[in-house]
């Protein structure tokens, strides 16, 4: 048994740092989704893809002749984890019917195994456009009113600010990097919404428990305080979590691997932001120890209980 | 004083016990098993079952058990080889009222099975499959209720001469009158006798001109009517391709889902699912010379210009001696005599009346068999998503009447016996009572579901061995401690999983290996809470007991919104977004009870209600 040793960094003193680096990440972010937006997999903009593997290695350009033959000229043929196994997208112009995929596998010939078809009428597509937005909406709606209803509104406004802040940034990454933006990767932005929260929410719980535990009245202090008390936690959560999601990325197969990835960036920009952001926000929103405190109405209900 | 109370303890072994079990009929794997079950409505019976096991014996099959379950029967092989010769003899003796597939049955052995144990069910992106989107094109459903409107309202006003003329324009009827006062009675009369079409407010009632459009009830019923019987259909043509487990239901108002577990032909299944084939019986006009009517660009009153498959025109009768509505049975073969592709057709009795009327009437006279299919797709164009509806007729064959028939015969003129026995098939599961469009496709090879269970266990695995060394080195006896409830957990999961018959999908996966990492998070905040308790007291029980305590309410708040997050993502998600919103929510919920009721459990029995000078924490 190691006696305890709550580190002492100073946190907050060093907060206009982590300003200016969370404002360039954002900054970049920003740009890079208005200029060239987000790749967008199928599952958003309609079209077809198929996956084959071959016995042996294969040739690109005989596949692309072969496509070539029936004028599937727009088709996007590519190695996919290996040179027997190949990739042929094409865009919504080009397969606007469930029909595009069986001609193509015919092309193919029958020697080919086939992996996977997936094809996503326009109508689809823009369906889910909206409603994964939507869906982000809610999800942050929900926990905006939980977070003021647990505990103050600086609080939520708070967490609400780091969670647009890592969504921002990851979707910024997805952008820069130009990683394909599927349905799994709304789905892993919507679990990162949850990571995030669940690390800002551990840290604010710390911060209302040391506002009302002790006799400091210094917000920089007991925030700083809290930060301290919640590191080790914050950095145990974040390892564990980031080992499954490295052996999710290396060994779960190419359908999983934007999923990991974009959750990898989340949780890294997540446990990050709820040191930071989260509690810079709630400084710069002014929260004082008589915030905490229940009104004097609530205390004498409180006091004239039997 | 950390002790739980013998009850509490009494109730974890419980549910250690009963999650355990019903997760137990995971590890047993799957036997190779062809699924025999009723095409119509009658159920299975034992008296099947013995007839099963006579052809399997007759055909000397070899199998390893036959079983009968409440809608079906199971037969299990060894071997690749005789699950294929199983479902060929079948398929054969059994005939066309009962569908006969391939399937993989779980081996779960049988006093499990009784305790109700059940494997979990994979998703298509686990055991390979078909996943269609089918879009009901219910614009040409209302238009087709109003070209039915217009006749009743010929019929119903003409008696009279009440209207001027009767028009119809897009979904709604426009009727032109003389006076006014025919008007008021034609109106009156439509209330009491059409009361389906309503009477459009403001522009509809001024002049002598009056505009009908069909009633929301009323369109909803016509709707709803034609997705149930495309349903109805859909069923039959899939019960037609032997697919076990299929999946068709309703989603939202015109859309309907099908999902074909082990399909491997898709390329078959999408033409059989999305075709909206029927047939018509039409008499050859032989007065008239086709190419006169090509040239002069008018056709003959009564007929009207068809085209053979591969150019030739034809003048056909405008009256239909029958339609594919009228068949009840239709099965391929090849004509013995020319060797060629041939679909024998059964009539119901009032098709096989008008047929025998026909042929007597106009014996020696040619008559054409027309094949209908109605097509409909979207497409884009300049951003805007309109539907294409295309309608083909084309003459398969036209045939002297060589003598009188009515309700059985044959018809040839078919390309291959592929489209024999799709035409066969068609006309055997009934038409689609309005065009659909797949919208969407999923299709998953076997091979890659395989791989992707393959890839999926091992990240689980790998994941879960990682976290485990991690928390032994980083807390010790309590890291042992935590990963006893993690193992826990992932045990919970999965009986969850498999009692709920949720289905399991990769991403489904994902959220089990998140769940892993995310779950230890409970138990790291209480081991450092105790931790830090240790530093500022010096009672150690009252220090592990602090530290649960201190921890349990973060615990919950930091859950909770994980858990509204996944519920967002349950309710918008398809497929497999919803796989992996399921896995999170149940691991966030079984986390909490194993991190904190069974570690503490644990902990207790170890430390608890005695002195102690040192924690291995």
């Amino acid at each position: 048994m190691k006696l305890l040793n709550i580190p002492e960094i100073d946190f907050i003193g060093k907060r206009n740092y982590a300003i200016i680096f969370s404002l360039i990440l954002l900054v970049v972010s920003i740009f890079s989704l208005s200029t060239q937006g987000l790749k967008f997999g199928i599952d958003f903009t309609g079209g077809t893809l198929i996956e084959v593997g071959y016995q042996d290695s294969v040739n690109l350009g005989d596949v692309r002749s072969r496509l070539n033959k029936e004028q599937f000229n727009g088709a996007n043929v590519q190695y996919f984890g290996s040179t027997s196994e190949i990739l042929i997208r094409l865009e919504p112009q080009n397969a606007s019917s469930a029909k595009v995929s069986s001609k193509i596998i015919r092309l193919l010939g029958d020697d080919v195994d086939i992996r996977r078809v997936e094809f996503v009428g326009p109508k689809v597509g823009e369906e889910l456009t909206n409603d994964g937005g939507l869906a982000m909406l809610y999800a942050l709606m929900g926990i905006l009113i939980y977070v003021a209803f647990r505990f103050e509104y600086r609080f939520a406004l708070g967490s609400i600010a780091a969670l647009i802040h890592d969504v921002l940034i990851t979707l910024g990454i997805f952008s820069l990097f130009q990683f394909e933006f599927d349905l799994t990767v709304l789905a892993a932005i919507l679990a990162v919404i949850g990571y995030s929260l669940n690390d800002t929410i551990v840290v604010f719980d710390r911060i209302r428990e040391n506002f009302l535990a002790t006799r400091h009245t210094d917000p920089n202090t007991i925030i700083n305080g809290a930060l301290n008390q919640t590191l080790s936690r914050t950095i145990m959560t974040s390892l564990t979590t980031l080992l499954v999601l490295l052996a999710l990325y290396l060994l779960g197969g190419k359908i999983i691997n934007s999923f990991a990835l974009a959750l990898i960036v989340g949780v890294l920009i997540g446990t990050y932001s709820s040191i930071y952001v989260a509690s810079s926000m709630i400084l710069a929103l002014g929260i004082t120890k008589e915030d905490m405190i229940p009104s004097e109405k609530e205390k004498k209900e409180i006091d004239s209980r039997p | 004083m950390n002790q739980y109370p013998g009850w509490k303890n009494a109730l974890i072994v419980f549910f250690i016990l009963i999650s355990s079990l019903y997760a137990l009929p995971n590890i047993f794997g799957s036997d190779l098993a062809v699924q025999v079950s009723s095409a119509g409505d009658n159920a299975i019976s034992q008296s099947d079952l013995e007839n099963i096991e006579k052809i399997l014996d007759k055909d000397s099959v070899d199998y390893k058990s036959a079983s009968l379950s409440n809608r079906s029967i199971l037969i299990r092989f060894d071997s690749n080889g005789s699950q294929l010769s199983g479902k060929e003899s079948l398929k054969n003796d059994l005939g066309r009222n009962y569908v006969v597939a391939l399937n993989l049955a779980p081996s779960v052995p049988v006093w499990l099975a009784d305790l109700g144990g059940k494997a979990m069910s994979l998703g298509l992106d686990l055991r390979g499959g078909v996943h269609f989107l089918l879009e009901v094109d219910m614009q040409s459903v209302l238009y087709r209720s109003i070209d039915k409107y217009e006749g009743e309202l010929r019929t119903l006003l003409r008696a009279d001469r009440l209207y001027k003329n009767i028009k119809k324009d897009g979904e709604s009827i426009v009727i032109n009158f003389k006076q006014s006062e025919l008007k008021e009675k034609a109106l009156k009369l439509i209330k009491s006798e059409v009361s389906d079409l309503v009477v459009v407010e403001g522009i509809g009632t001024d002049g002598l001109s009056v505009t009908l459009n069909i009633s929301n009830s009323a369109q909803k019923e016509v709707t709803q009517g034609a997705l149930k019987q495309n349903i109805t259909t859909l069923r039959n043509r899939v019960n037609e391709l032997g697919v076990a487990e299929p999946i068709i239901q309703q989603q939202g108002s015109n859309r309907i889902v099908v999902e074909l577990p082990g399909v491997q032909d898709t390329a078959r299944a999408k033409e059989i699912l999305g075709a909206v084939a029927t047939l018509e019986f039409r008499l050859v006009d032989e007065k008239n010379d086709p190419q006169t009517a090509i040239q002069s660009g008018k056709t003959p009153l009564g007929s009207k210009l068809y085209y053979f498959k591969d150019g030739r025109p034809l003048l056909l009768k405008n009256r239909v001696i029958t339609t594919g509505e009228n068949i009840t049975g239709a099965s391929s073969g090849i004509d013995q005599e020319n060797n060629i592709p041939m679909v024998n057709i059964t009539l119901d009795s009032p098709g096989g009346r008008a047929m025998l009327e026909t042929t007597k009437k106009y014996l020696h006279h040619r008559m054409a068999v027309v094949f209908i299919e109605n097509k409909v797709e979207t497409v884009s164009v300049d951003g805007v998503k309109i539907k294409k509806r295309s309608t083909t007729k084309d003459i398969i064959n036209a045939a002297t009447i060589q003598g009188t028939f009515s309700n059985r015969f044959q018809i040839t003129g078919i390309d291959s016996s592929r489209e024999a026995r799709n035409l066969a098939l068609l006309l055997r599961a009934g038409s689609l009572s309005a065009p659909i469009e797949i919208i969407e496709e999923r299709t998953i090879g076997p091979s890659l579901g395989a791989d992707n269970i393959e890839k999926g266990i091992l990240s689980v695995i790998a994941g879960f061995i990682l976290v485990l060394i991690f928390m032994v080195v980083r807390y010790r006896v309590f890291g042992m401690v935590a990963n006893v409830a993690l193992t826990l957990n992932l045990v919970m999961i999965v009986s969850v999983l498999s009692i709920i018959q949720a289905t399991l999908t990769l991403p489904g996966i994902a959220g089990i290996v998140l769940t892993v990492g995310m779950a230890v998070d409970a138990n790291v905040l209480i081991f450092e809470r105790v931790k830090e308790e240790l530093g500022l007291n010096t009672n150690i029980q009252k220090a592990i007991s602090a530290g649960y305590d201190k921890a349990l309410l973060t615990i919950a708040d930091a859950n909770i919104t994980t858990l509204i997050a996944s519920l967002v993502l349950f309710s918008f998600g398809t497929g497999p977004i919803k796989g992996f919103a399921i896995t999170l929510s149940i691991g966030i919920v079984t986390s909490m009870f194993t991190a904190i009721v069974v570690s503490r459990g644990i902990i207790n029995i170890i430390y608890g209600d005695r002195k102690i000078k040192e924690l291995s924490i």
